[in-house]
């Protein structure tokens, strides 16, 4: 299994998101944003978090207009997996592979700090492996998570259960308490908690682990 | 373009005495150009050039087996073994944080992260020691907001894990406020880069973003007559852009592997001069500089302007000529200037040439190493007056008058603000005494703390300042971390008065005497003098920050208490209520003595906390608040209510010093009175954890009450 994590000049958990693939089994390859192909042989494509362009203007907008996004939308429209955490779901909705928009947090401040989330769906290749009962904990740490959508596109992603993680209390003012949400396919994953500060017990917290390990286990190719 | 004639204003507006000035003539034989000048201030003032401290920040320890590199390189270097190194450093940007605090606070993180990526490492770890005047003063919310903001704002996006620091309220720091950034990072001890040049006719190189006006003078350019030379006011602090420091780490780190890099300096206050100079001199060479070449973000600049501009996210480098395609092609990768700005002479010269015209021709060595050292007079600060009966109060109140207090409640309204989980390898976030990095990729952790208690050195400058050095061993043996050096970042108000030169004296010598006692050698460090406003100085501030080593997770202290778990208080004293956070709290008061502190004691019960880590859920220090906080902020941790024995004010809220609370079952209770003991430890059982309420003797209040307090006493009060 191999994933790619894309590195724009700014990302700044690009390696904290690929030790968490590679302590899933993964074969990891770190590819440069002015790269405009991705690796031979790529089952997910993870955009990391951080700060891609600096993010004065929208968080994400230019990353979204990086050479590499091309590659990208072409891993994605063939049906590939990709997943974005933080930064790189702010950037996967600027890029229109996911829908909505990431707003400034409703408090105006920065947030970090573990936060409680429920599973909202275990029917994708992301959360297959988690108890959609039991609520987890996975750090969020972010200024602009604030997620907005149109009425029409919330009932379509509540109709088609694509809502992949909600905070258990409101955190940062996002619509119906979104946290996470799936592409139409159900193979990309936009959310702004940090799964992969949440993957080695020896930090306190491993709720995070179930996802990687989730994609792991469909075997990301199939 | 002409440059202005010197007159006696200007002289003095460059902050130079006149006896100053005649030693300028007397190095040059001829009057200096009005460039020279502005070298010569950025070189010759308080903040570069230590004039009025170095005397007496000689006497500190700064060796011992652990000691890599010691105070006068960009950061301290100590070894953690296997072949790697911590590099940190504490450093103030307070005057620009006071006038300027998102941007103040904000370059203020990004100049100590240049200083210790500067050496090689990458930056693991980052703390903030913030103090600000009363909160009911009307710039304080201005001022804790913005600098929060700032602080985080280039922390976050940098992507280091901010893990802990400090945040008080004093009437004394209403005109001047106190920013002290630390930071830490990680480098292979083979591989540490200095900032001394070497080689003849080497090429020195302009790293990074383009040169503005920003922060010209920082320091030494304050004055109306100075206005009309120079075409229009800029404000004098820099503005920072975390995503080109970010850049600029990753290139530095690239770079630096590819064996370019000869010696390479960051451009931190006085900027182009300063990290010139200091390259030449350490290397005992020249330097000739042609500003042309050098990066410029605005048209028109003078000679002048550039040395002095303070901009950010800057290096200047020496480097291999056989590596410049290579280095080069670096920087284009991260879209950052690259600029061949000069050379290294042979001679003792700093030649800056600007559109073919001799700027500045100075003997290099003269600019740091004969620049003034005063031996400014100084008074011993008077004993304090003992402290009269402290007044009656119920412990609960008493304890309740901290925790609704914005210097003793939770403070998650400001960490929760800062990224400090980032990396991936943060073990303790703020809230909890030390923040507590792994290293990635190793069972081995950092821990860090930053500490001082400015009313205790304000009382005791020599017990104050041992304080400030053995709270920071506590804090770090308090998580099973063997204490291994330290920084100091000393914030006083002006030199020139013989008080406050008595109080900086006197703080160095406890310092200085705990250092050597706990084995914790300064290793890096900052001066900040002339912390006042109208004449008001602050409160002396001498913050310690200190970094620990903990092998493995065997030997980290992290747990919580658990229900039934018994409080045991390691160490013992006399209720030492003098200067205690319940006098000031509770009753407004700042009298008495500083609680002494016996060195001794501190090594001794220091090194039996981390002796038997094995038997103990959680630990903390005893400091402010006493045995009473501890116990509580323990108890709100847990989720859980505690009983202690007692409900007499002096045991309860009394200050003495190297004492620690336990947490622990009751087997390993008697483990611990053994090993006690055997020891020469004074330990006792003085309480239980469980239930809901909070008891002290007679007097109890619900935790679920306490916590509510505790929670939201800070953004009540300046949130």
């Amino acid at each position: 299994m191999k994933a790619a994590v894309l590195v724009f000049p700014g990302s700044n958990c690009d390696r904290d998101l690929s030790v968490s693939f590679e302590r899933a089994g993964f074969d990891v390859d770190m590819v440069w944003h002015k790269e405009t192909d991705l690796p031979r042989g790529v089952d997910i494509v993870g955009v990391p978090g951080g700060f891609s362009y600096g993010d004065y203007l929208r968080s994400g907008a230019i990353a979204a207009r990086s050479p590499i996004i091309g590659a990208l939308r072409a891993h994605v429209t063939k049906g590939g997996y990709a997943i974005g955490i933080c930064n790189g779901f702010q950037v996967l909705t600027e890029t229109g592979l996911l829908p909505g928009v990431l707003m400034r947090n409703a408090g105006l401040k920065f947030i970090c700090k573990p936060a409680a989330l429920d599973v909202a769906t275990t029917a994708s290749a992301f959360t297959e492996r988690f108890d959609a009962d039991t609520p987890v904990t996975i750090p969020v740490a972010h200024h602009d998570g604030n997620y907005v959508v149109t009425d029409d596109v919330l009932a379509e992603l509540q109709d088609q259960d694509r809502i992949a993680f909600r905070y258990h209390e409101d955190l940062n003012g996002s619509v119906d308490r979104i946290a996470g949400v799936l592409s139409k396919n159900r193979k990309v994953l936009g959310m702004m908690p940090h799964p992969e500060r949440a993957a080695d017990p020896a930090l306190g917290l491993s709720d995070g682990t179930a996802l990687f390990n989730s994609i792991a286990s469909v075997g990301v190719s199939a | 373009m002409q440059e202005p004639e010197l007159t006696e204003d200007l002289i003095a507006a460059h902050g130079f005495t006149a006896e100053e000035y005649q030693e300028v003539l007397r190095i040059l034989e001829r009057e200096p150009s009005f460039t020279e000048m502005g070298i010569f201030s950025a070189m010759w003032n308080e903040h570069c050039s230590y004039k009025s401290s170095k005397k007496w920040l000689r006497t500190l320890p700064t060796d011992g087996p652990q000691v890599i590199c010691g105070p006068g390189e960009n950061a301290g270097i100590v070894d953690i073994g296997d072949g790697q190194a911590v590099v940190f450093k504490m450093e103030s940007h307070n005057h620009p944080s006071y006038i300027e605090p998102y941007q103040g606070a904000a370059t203020g993180v990004g100049g100590i992260l240049r200083d210790v990526f500067t050496m090689g490492a990458r930056p693991i770890a980052a703390m903030n020691a913030l103090s600000f005047g009363e909160p009911e003063h009307p710039k304080t919310k201005r001022l804790v907001s913005g600098v929060v903001e700032g602080v985080g704002g280039y922390g976050n996006a940098f992507g280091v894990p901010t893990v802990g620091g400090e945040v008080r309220f004093h009437a004394a720091y209403n005109g001047n406020c106190l920013v002290n950034a630390f930071a830490a990072g990680l480098a292979d001890a083979d591989k540490i880069f200095y900032s001394a040049a070497s080689g003849v006719g080497m090429p020195v190189v302009y790293l990074g973003a383009k040169t503005g006006r920003d922060g010209v003078g920082g320091a030494t350019m304050a004055s109306a007559e100075f206005d009309d030379t120079i075409e229009e006011k800029r404000p004098t602090v820099q503005v920072g852009d975390p995503f080109t420091e970010k850049r600029l780490l990753e290139a530095c780190l690239e770079l630096m592997k590819t064996g370019a890099v000869i010696s390479i300096q960051d451009m931190g206050a006085a900027g182009l001069t300063c990290s010139a100079v200091e390259m030449g001199d350490k290397g005992g060479l020249g330097v000739r500089l042609n500003l042309d070449h050098v990066p410029q973000r605005e048209t028109g600049m003078t000679a002048y302007e550039m040395m002095l501009s303070e901009s950010q996210e800057r290096m200047l480098m020496v480097l291999d000529p056989a590596k410049e395609a290579e280095a080069k092609a670096i920087f284009e990768k991260w879209d950052l200037d690259f600029a061949i700005v000069g050379e290294t002479l042979a001679e003792d010269r700093f030649l800056v040439m600007h559109g073919n015209e001799v700027k500045a021709d100075l003997p290099l060595s003269k600019l740091s190493s004969t620049a003034p050292e005063y031996d400014r007079p100084w008074v011993e600060t008077p004993a304090a007056a003992p402290l009269t009966a402290a007044p009656a109060i119920d412990p609960i109140d008493g304890l309740k008058a901290l925790i609704g207090s914005p210097n003793y409640a939770r403070k998650h309204w400001v960490w929760e603000q800062y990224d400090s989980q980032v990396m991936a390898d943060t073990v303790q976030a703020p809230g909890l005494g030390a923040g507590i990095v792994r290293v990635h990729g190793t069972e081995k952790m950092l821990a860090f703390t930053s500490d001082v208690t400015p009313r205790y050195v304000r009382a005791n400058p020599f017990e104050g300042g041992k304080q400030a050095v053995a709270e920071a061993y506590r804090n770090l043996c308090a998580v099973g971390a063997k204490p291994l050096a330290t920084t100091d970042n000393l914030n006083f108000g002006n030199p020139e008065k013989p008080e406050i030169m008595g109080q900086f004296v006197g703080a160095i010598k406890g310092i200085g005497a705990a250092c050597t006692a706990l084995d914790m050698p300064i290793v890096s460090g900052n001066v900040s003098l002339y912390n006042e406003t109208d004449g008001q100085p602050i409160l002396p501030t001498p913050t310690i920050g200190a970094v620990g080593l903990i092998d493995s997770s065997d030997q980290l202290i992290d747990g919580l208490a658990q229900d039934g778990d018994f409080v045991m208080l390691i160490g013992d004293g006399v209720g030492h209520l003098g200067q205690s956070a319940l006098l000031a709290e509770a009753f407004g008061r700042e009298d008495g003595d500083a609680p002494a502190v016996d060195l001794d004691s501190e090594l001794r019960n220091g090194t039996f906390l981390r002796d038997n880590v094995a038997v103990i859920h959680t630990a903390t220090d005893l400091s402010d608040g006493g045995l009473a906080l501890a116990a509580f902020e323990m108890a709100d941790a847990a989720g859980l209510g505690v009983t202690l024995d007692t409900s007499e004010t002096a045991a309860l809220f009394g200050e003495d010093q190297a004492r620690y609370l336990i947490a622990c079952g009751f087997d390993q209770a008697e483990a611990l009175m053994v090993a006690a003991a055997q020891s020469g430890v004074p330990i006792a059982h003085v309480g239980r954890f469980g239930g809901d309420t909070v008891q002290f003797g007679e007097a109890s209040a619900p935790l679920a009450t306490l916590s509510a307090l505790y929670r939201s006493a800070f953004a009540e009060a300046v949130g």
